[in-house]
């Protein structure tokens, strides 16, 4: 492992992961997946909250990863955790009761109640795209305290109208969760590569509160599928500091 | 106590066209060598479960040994598609196949209800959510409470086949590390194979390990490196250079065949193919 002397500006993946980790300063547990969110995970264990319990659907509960993991099976994620238990047990002892604070998920197409799917592009039966599927993400959404979503800011990506609704977020708007059943909070943000989206606190609709330094709120808008609503006072991302890139290009140099 | 026959003999003995059969192994454990075995006795029209297709089912649905898949989430993880899993869906390439999809709860939770030889697991899952519509789940009032859960159908597979480190030579074998499904796919199922990295005069206890007694297994195969380019921790490791290198193999239809043909079908089986 070399510690990397890179001192240029951050890209937008590395604020997005950075942004991510900062969400996690004040949580006990996590439940991750595999790519950004597992590296904000794991920047945020060095950089913020080195007692943070990552938790991976594979049955890692207290992972401590040195590299970022490829699978959310690695080895290295079974050798170092806490408790390692089997996939049942995953969802209906940890997941379904909701024992983890923060779940970090992805998507193909967002909506504007923050629902997502990962199940198709086009129709179900004769797909344009056929994507991976549910995975865990519908009981992750419903159960875990509240839901952290990563995805990338464009009009592909946040819709008017799913294709498939694989996972709900917040449903029709106020009320759906409850209605649901549901006992988790739901989605809290969506962090972009633009800014943030967090849910508003009547309606339950996506609203731009915050934009990454230099993008503009009219180039969050442009890229998003839907009239976006925004917060009367849109705050600027703190840019990242010298100890959070440090430790971000550090990590992936591993 | 279960029998420990070659591989080749436990397959032809256990799998036969049209089964359902189960290839358990949640990232670790994926039973390779065993798929890779019913490729090569070109078993057809199976109905092949796991709740992770990765690169095992990518294999075996792109030489066209599947009629239907039941599974929860088809990537090839951390990487991206599963190209031959795709093209089966968008393009009915090699054949059309037919599909029942469910979130790892459910999955697990129909595994689980197999194992206990119930109708049904009930769990909290699918709401809200266009699964309803699309897969078998049911709603179901609690008679305590009156609250709305899902209910999900047992998976009783006609064939479970696992992965694990060892076995004795009664066939009582261990598995340890990531566990998975594996113990309850093997107790849903009416017949299982385990093969496993290496035989041995007598299993020594490891923390979180998993026993099956001989006696709940059908057959037992030594397979080393059986699980590659998964792994069995402590013997073998992930190879995720491969898993990324299957990108580009698996893209293309003909480079898909080629490799197979020289790999797989020509009998070198999964450990040759992951180096």
């Amino acid at each position: 492992m070399s510690v990397t002397a890179d001192s240029s500006p951050a890209t937008s993946g590395e604020l997005q992961t950075i942004v991510a980790a900062r969400r996690l300063t004040d949580v006990a547990t996590v439940f991750i997946g595999v790519g950004r969110p597992s590296t904000a995970a794991i920047l945020a264990r060095m950089v913020h909250n080195p007692d943070l319990v990552l938790v991976y659907e594979s049955g890692t509960i207290g992972a401590k990863p040195f590299h970022i993991p490829l699978s959310i099976g690695d080895g290295e994620l079974a050798q170092t955790a806490d408790a390692v238990v089997s996939v049942p047990e995953m969802f209906n002892y940890w997941i379904g009761p909701g024992r983890i604070d923060v779940a970090f998920l992805g998507a193909a197409q967002v909506d504007r109640y923050a629902n997502l799917n990962s199940t198709v592009i086009g129709d179900y039966e004769k797909p344009r795209t056929r994507l991976p599927g549910a995975g865990g993400a519908p009981e992750i959404a419903a159960s875990c305290g509240e839901v952290v979503i990563i995805a990338p800011h464009t009009t592909r990506t946040f819709v008017e109208r799913l294709d498939f609704l694989t996972t709900v977020g917040h449903g029709e708007g106020a009320g759906s969760r409850e209605r649901l059943g549901f006992r988790g909070r739901g989605p809290s943000a969506v962090i972009t590569d633009l800014g943030i989206l967090e849910p508003d606190p009547q309606s339950m609709e996506l609203t731009l509160t915050q934009v990454h330094d230099g993008v503009s709120v009219k180039r969050v808008r442009d890229a998003t599928g839907w009239q976006l609503a925004i917060a009367s006072e849109v705050a600027v991302t703190e840019p990242p500091t010298e100890a959070e890139l440090s430790a971000l290009r550090e990590l992936t140099s591993r | 106590m279960a029998e420990i026959v070659s591989l080749k003999d436990a397959v032809a003995t256990l799998v036969s066209d049209g089964d359902s059969v189960a290839l358990e192994g949640f990232t670790h454990l994926i039973p390779f060598a065993a798929g890779h075995e019913i490729l090569r006795q070109r078993r057809r029209d199976l109905e092949l479960i796991r709740m992770t297709p990765d690169l095992l089912f990518d294999q075996m649905i792109g030489m066209g040994a599947a009629r239907r898949l039941v599974f929860s989430y088809g990537g090839n993880p951390g990487v991206g598609s599963l190209h031959r899993f795709r093209d089966a869906i968008e393009n009915g390439w090699p054949r059309p196949i037919e599909l029942e999809e469910h979130s790892h709860a459910g999955m697990a939770n129909r595994y689980v209800a197999g194992a206990s030889s119930l109708p049904f697991a009930v769990m909290r899952g699918y709401a809200g959510t266009d699964l309803m519509e699309r897969t078998d789940v049911a709603s179901i009032a609690c008679p305590f409470t009156g609250e709305q859960l899902a209910a999900v159908p047992a998976l009783r597979p006609d064939v479970a086949i696992v992965h694990a480190q060892e076995a004795d030579r009664d066939g009582n074998v261990q598995l340890w590390g990531i566990p998975g499904v594996q113990k309850e796919a093997v107790l849903a199922a009416s017949r299982s194979l385990v093969t496993v990295e290496r035989i041995v005069e007598k299993l020594q206890p490891r923390p979180g390990g998993v026993l099956l007694p001989g006696w709940t297994v059908s057959l037992v195969a030594e397979a080393p490196n059986g699980s590659a380019p998964s792994y069995s921790l402590g013997i073998t490791e992930r190879d995720n250079d491969f898993y990324r290198a299957w990108d580009a193999i698996s893209r293309d239809r003909d480079a898909f065949l080629d490799w197979m043909q020289e790999n797989v079908l020509g009998g070198v089986g999964a450990a040759a193919s992951a180096r």
